[in-house]
Formats: C-alpha cells, structure tokens, sequence
C-alpha cells in the first residue's frame, strides 16, 4: 500500500460524517443509471465512469464495511488503488452541482456525499494539489489568491480610485458588511466597483472589512473542513465586530451556499445576521422602488449558476431583475433550476489538470446559447465566469459572457434618487 | 412431509421471519443514526418540513422535463413492472386465498386469464429490463452482484408461477412447490438488497425535498 495514502483516516472521516440521509442515500441507490444523463461531465465525456452513482463506489464501500448493518457477511475492504482512482473523479468530474438529483428517481442528493467523500480523501492525503494548495492559500494568507489583508486594502483603494467610486472600509459600525471573491477582486475588478455603486446609491451604511472579506470557501472544495470553518468564522466575526444586520455576498455561487446554507451548521449556532446574494440585495431595492434602469435592447440570456440557482434558491430573483430591464431576455433550454453546470463549479475550476474536460463541457452551455440567439450570456458569479471565459478563449467563441450586477450597475439611473425605506 | 409442505410450511416461515426481521433491522440501523440538526435561516415562505418532502416525493413519480425523452423507456418500463408485479400477487386467487390463511384479510380476485395476462407481461419488462443493464455500459458497470441476484429473485416467482398454471413440464404439485420456494427465497433476500428500496425511497426522496424546499426550490 502507498504509504502516503492513509486509508483509515479515510474511512474514519467519512463514517464519522455519516449521518442518517447520508446512510439512506448509499443504501437506497438501485443502479439504474439515470443519473449519468444529468450529469455534464458524462454528457461530454461519454465516459460511463462519469456516471454520478458510480463516483460513489469507494464510498459505499467503506460504509458497507464499517456500518452496513450486513457487514458481518463480509464486505471487501476499501484500497489505497480505490482511493487513487477515484481522487479524479469525485474531484474534477464532480461540481456538486445537485442537476442530477433531478432526475434520481430515488431522490438521491449525489452532490451532498461526494462533499462528505472529498473530506474522507482529503483526510487521507488525497486530493488535487492546486486545489488543496488554494484552500491551504486562504488559511494562511487570508484568501486563495493570496490576497492578504494588505494587498486587500491596496486592491480596494485601487478601485475606488480607478471606478471614482466611494467604497467604505472598516468601518466600526454599519448595516451591510460586503463581501468579495478574489476571482472579482484580482480579474473582475468591475464587479467590485459595480456593487460598491449600488450600495451607495441604495443610501445604505455599509463595509468592507480587512479582518473578514474574502466569500469563497476553497476548504469547503477540499474537503477541509477546518480550513472551511476558519473561513466562515473570519467572515461571521467581521459581521458580528460591526454589528452587520445582513452579509451581502458577491457574485460567487458556492461563497453564497456556504455562507447562506451551511454557515450556521459548521459553526453550530444560528447567524445573527441575515445573508443576501448580491442577486436577492438588487431585487430587493428593485421591489422597494429604488433601483431604476434604462433598459437594455441587446439579446441577452442568463446563465444560472448552480449554487445561487438550484442548490441556492435565488431563480426568480435574476428574472425579476431582468424583467422589462433586458427587453429582449431570452431563456435557454433547459433553464432555472434544470441549467446545465459551467463545469468549474465545486473546485474544479481551481484544477489544472480538469482543463480539457472544462473546455468540453462548456460545449453544451456554447449549444445552448446558440439556439437563443443571444450575443451575450450574463451570470451572477465570478467562478462560472471565470470558467466560461477560459474555456470561450479555447474555443475562439465569438459570443460575450458578462457579469448581472455589472450589467445593472452600468445602467442604472443615478439621479433618480433611491427613495423609499432603506433595505437591512 | 412432500416438498410442497416443506414449502408451504417451515420454508416460508422461515423466509418470513428473515424478511420481517432483516427489513426492521435495515431500517432500524438508519433511522437510529445521529440526524444532522439543520441551523441555517430558511427561506421565507418555502413550504414546511412535511410539504417539502411530499413535494419531492410526487414530482420524482415522473421524470422532469429536460429527461423525459432518455428516461421514458425505463420509467415505463419499472411503472408497468411494479404494477403488474402488484396485480399479480394481489389479484390472484390463490393468491388471495393464501394470504386470507396467513394475515386473515381478504379481498375480491381479478379473472385468471387477465392475472395470467398481466403476469406474462410483467415477465417481458423484467426481461427488458435485464437485457437494458446488459447492453448499456454505464449500466453494466454500475451493475454488481447484489442488481443481478435482485432481479433474479424477482423474476423467478414470476416465472416459476406461470409455469405452475401451465401444467407444463413436472407435475402441478412439484412446480407449486418451486413456486414457493422461489417466493420464500425473494424474501430471505429482500432485507440484504437493492429490494430494500421499495422502503428507502420514502426516506430519500423526503429528505431530499425538504432539503430543498427549505431553500426554496423546486427539483
Ligand atoms: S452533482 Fe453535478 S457534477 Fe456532480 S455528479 Fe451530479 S450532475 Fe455530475
Ligand atoms: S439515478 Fe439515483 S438510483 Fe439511479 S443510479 Fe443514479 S443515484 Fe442510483
């Protein structure tokens, strides 16, 4: 046995995280392959060992070992091959992107095992090393970037003066702590000004912090779960220090699933505050009255990014906001709920070596995009666009993926002042 | 003692036994696991726990759109196999005679040639379906032991049954005999396999949708 791979930390791990839904899902699991047609990675690849049950053999294996209530029959036993083989595909074939829980007719949530599958692997060594060198990044340097509290400050002044926009921070007290992603600060510094302006112009007290800003939960990716908690911690105290009302979270699908749906669980207490994507944040000022828009003529279609979308619950709130704003808004088949993933999603954008199958996934949104006659595909996060924007420079693709929050802060009507009761 | 009373007596029982037994205890041993606490702010006007999961529950009686078309044949296929399978056992009335012996209810029968029917095609899904994971190769490497044997003990108290009305081949006796042994080993089974989803799904789909409802979305 490979000596560097510890199997028992493995098994220990992930039986220790076996609760009740997780142990109904192994055991319920009838082989029935449906999954496999859900799944973008399977949809590209044709591989069938892209097939989102079998992801989860060394897994059902090790619990039918240690806990089936049969395992006195004799169960095999878990190997270091297994994990090895496996490590690529509950890592870069698996953006726990939840499409195929669609179609199971079990109802299986496939994506909630393969996170507690990645904290087994990763206990046992295993794991993607730029993954697990992104996650290690924002334990020690405060972001996977590493982007320190420093770089952070300089990053931020930078944009100000760049966009002439007015962004608050550290301030002591304020209602709206902001959040950001580093994808957006380093790449996407538009987005940053973008939500800067329309906080300012909601007439909101709001803030960044140094000692809580970067969003993203690259432990969470890793399968570390204390790299993930040290993040949410750092971000809940920052909130809590000034006594924030709501954190606004930034176009960042799986910042917004960790914080919103998994925060309170990790750190074991209910949130004192409450948590918007910037997507619900801009609906909200829009219900209130206060977010007027020229609107914009170009056909354009929405890109549901699966955290905010399927696994988030925010799906109508993009629509609400593109209603009679993109007049000529066209949805692509399928959409909402049922959208195809952009394929980075889960960490799989941070690994190198899942390019190729990137690239090959990103065929599918291209199709899909193509049969709306859209010429610009906007999303409400960084990480799916980042991918996009990757795998569209492979391609040579022609057509433009943008941003929603830039794409409301560069039209909005700012002398319209914002009136109405202030939000949070 | 004839092959038929070993069947009809202590065969059965002790299948029985097993299958009440081995069902409990599989449950059981899941239920009694530690249940995560959830602690996150649910979404506002989402649907309760209970309404969540029954939710879930109805929408995964069929297919989602964008599936449809790929799933169509297997979910046709398992529809008309569960219900002819039901038909079958309950509408028979031997069937019924024997179930009224051992649990004391009872309840009209269906005519035998449309049971007989019914059982010929439940038998042609089960071979559909066998020969599905046979030729799909996602299927085929999904497949294990436990999926082969779970179709083989179901099939056969199909098959062994109409064998048993056609008189053909031993005498009626004999194949009855077979018959049941063939039932009494579906249900020594039953608790240690894939047939132990016939309970699961209950679990699964409603914990799934309310996972999901709470969240406020709809899959
Ligand atoms: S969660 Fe998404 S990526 Fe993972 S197996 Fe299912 S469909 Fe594939
Ligand atoms: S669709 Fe569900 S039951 Fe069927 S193989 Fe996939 S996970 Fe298992």
């Amino acid at each position: 046995m490979d000596a560097t791979i510890n199997l028992d930390a493995a098994v220990r791990t992930f039986l220790a995280n076996t609760e009740e839904h997780l142990s109904s899902y192994l055991e319920a699991c009838v082989h029935c392959g449906q999954c496999a047609d859900a799944c973008h990675f399977y949809q590209a690849s044709g591989d069938p060992r892209h097939t989102p049950a079998y992801k989860l053999f060394p897994i059902v294996k090790a619990y039918r070992r240690q806990k089936w209530p049969l395992s006195w029959l004799g169960a095999p036993k878990v190997t270091a091959a297994d994990l090895q083989e496996w490590e690529e595909l509950l890592f870069d074939t698996c953006t726990m992107c939840g499409r195929c829980t669609i179609i199971c007719p079990m109802g299986i949530d496939i994506a909630t095992i393969v996170s507690g599958a990645r904290q087994a692997f990763a206990a046992a060594g295993l794991g993607p090393a730029d993954l697990v060198a992104a996650a290690e990044n924002a334990r020690d340097h405060g972001s996977p970037l590493g982007v320190t509290p420093e770089k952070f400050k300089d990053r931020i002044e930078w944009i100000a003066d760049e966009h002439e926009v007015d962004i608050p921070l550290d301030k002591a007290k304020a209602d709206i702590l902001l959040t950001i992603s580093s994808i957006e600060l380093m790449k996407y510094p538009d987005s940053v000004a973008a939500m800067a302006k329309l906080l300012n112009h909601a007439g909101v007290s709001w803030t960044f912090s140094t000692k809580g800003y970067e969003a993203t939960n690259f432990g969470y990716f890793a399968g570390r779960p204390e790299i993930a908690k040290a993040a949410t911690k750092r971000l809940v105290d920052a909130a809590e220090a000034i006594g924030a009302k709501t954190m606004v979270i930034p176009e960042c699908g799986h910042a917004y699933g960790v914080m919103r749906w998994s925060a309170a669980n990790m750190l074991g207490r209910k949130l004192p505050f409450q948590v918007l994507h910037i997507s619900e944040f801009m609906a909200q000022l829009k219900r209130e009255g206060r977010l007027k828009l020229k609107p914009v003529a170009e056909p354009i279609t929405y890109h549901d990014p699966c955290q905010i979308s399927r696994r988030g619950g925010c799906t109508k709130e993009a629509r609400y906001l593109l209603d009679g704003f993109a007049t000529d808004f066209r949805e692509m088949t399928p959409t909402a709920d049922q959208n195809w993933c952009c394929g980075g999603g889960g960490g799989v954008q941070a690994i190198a070596r899942a390019a190729e199958l990137r690239y090959k996934v990103f065929k599918i949104k291209m199709d899909q995009v193509e049969a709306t006659g859209a010429s610009t595909m906007i999303s409400s996060c960084s990480n799916c666009r980042l991918t996009m924007d990757e795998s569209k420079a492979h391609w040579k693709w022609d057509k433009g993926i943008g941003s929603l929050v830039e794409l409301v802060a560069d039209n909005l009507i700012e002398d319209a002042p914002a009136t109405g009761k202030p939000t949070a | 003692m004839t092959l038929l009373d070993v069947a009809r007596g202590p065969a059965l029982e002790f299948a029985f036994a097993v299958f009440a037994i081995g069902v409990a205890w599989r449950l059981l041993s899941v239920l009694l696991l530690p249940w995560a606490t959830e602690r996150s702010a649910k979404r506002p006007g989402t649907p309760s726990r209970a309404m969540g999961a029954i939710g879930l529950f109805v929408r995964h009686l069929w297919p989602a759109g964008p599936f449809r078309r790929n799933a169509l044949f297997i979910t046709l296929n398992s529809y008309v196999f569960h219900l002819g399978l039901a038909i079958v056992v309950f509408g028979l009335a031997q069937h019924i005679v024997f179930l009224q012996n051992a649990f004391g209810v009872s309840w009209p029968s269906l005519p035998s040639g449309v049971v007989y029917v019914v059982a010929v095609i439940t038998l042609a899904t089960l071979a559909a379906a066998l020969a599905h994971r046979l030729t799909s190769p996602v299927l085929r490497l999904l497949s294990t032991f436990n999926d082969y044997m779970s179709w083989f003990v179901t099939a056969a108290p199909v098959a062994t049954g109409l064998l048993a009305v056609s008189h053909l081949w031993a005498p009626y006796e004999t194949l009855l005999a077979i018959h049941i042994l063939s039932v009494a080993l579906l249900l020594a089974w039953f608790p240690f396999g894939k047939l132990m989803h016939s309970f699961l799904v209950f679990l699964t789909r409603s914990e799934t949708g309310a996972f999901y409802s709470r969240r406020g979305v709809e899959i």
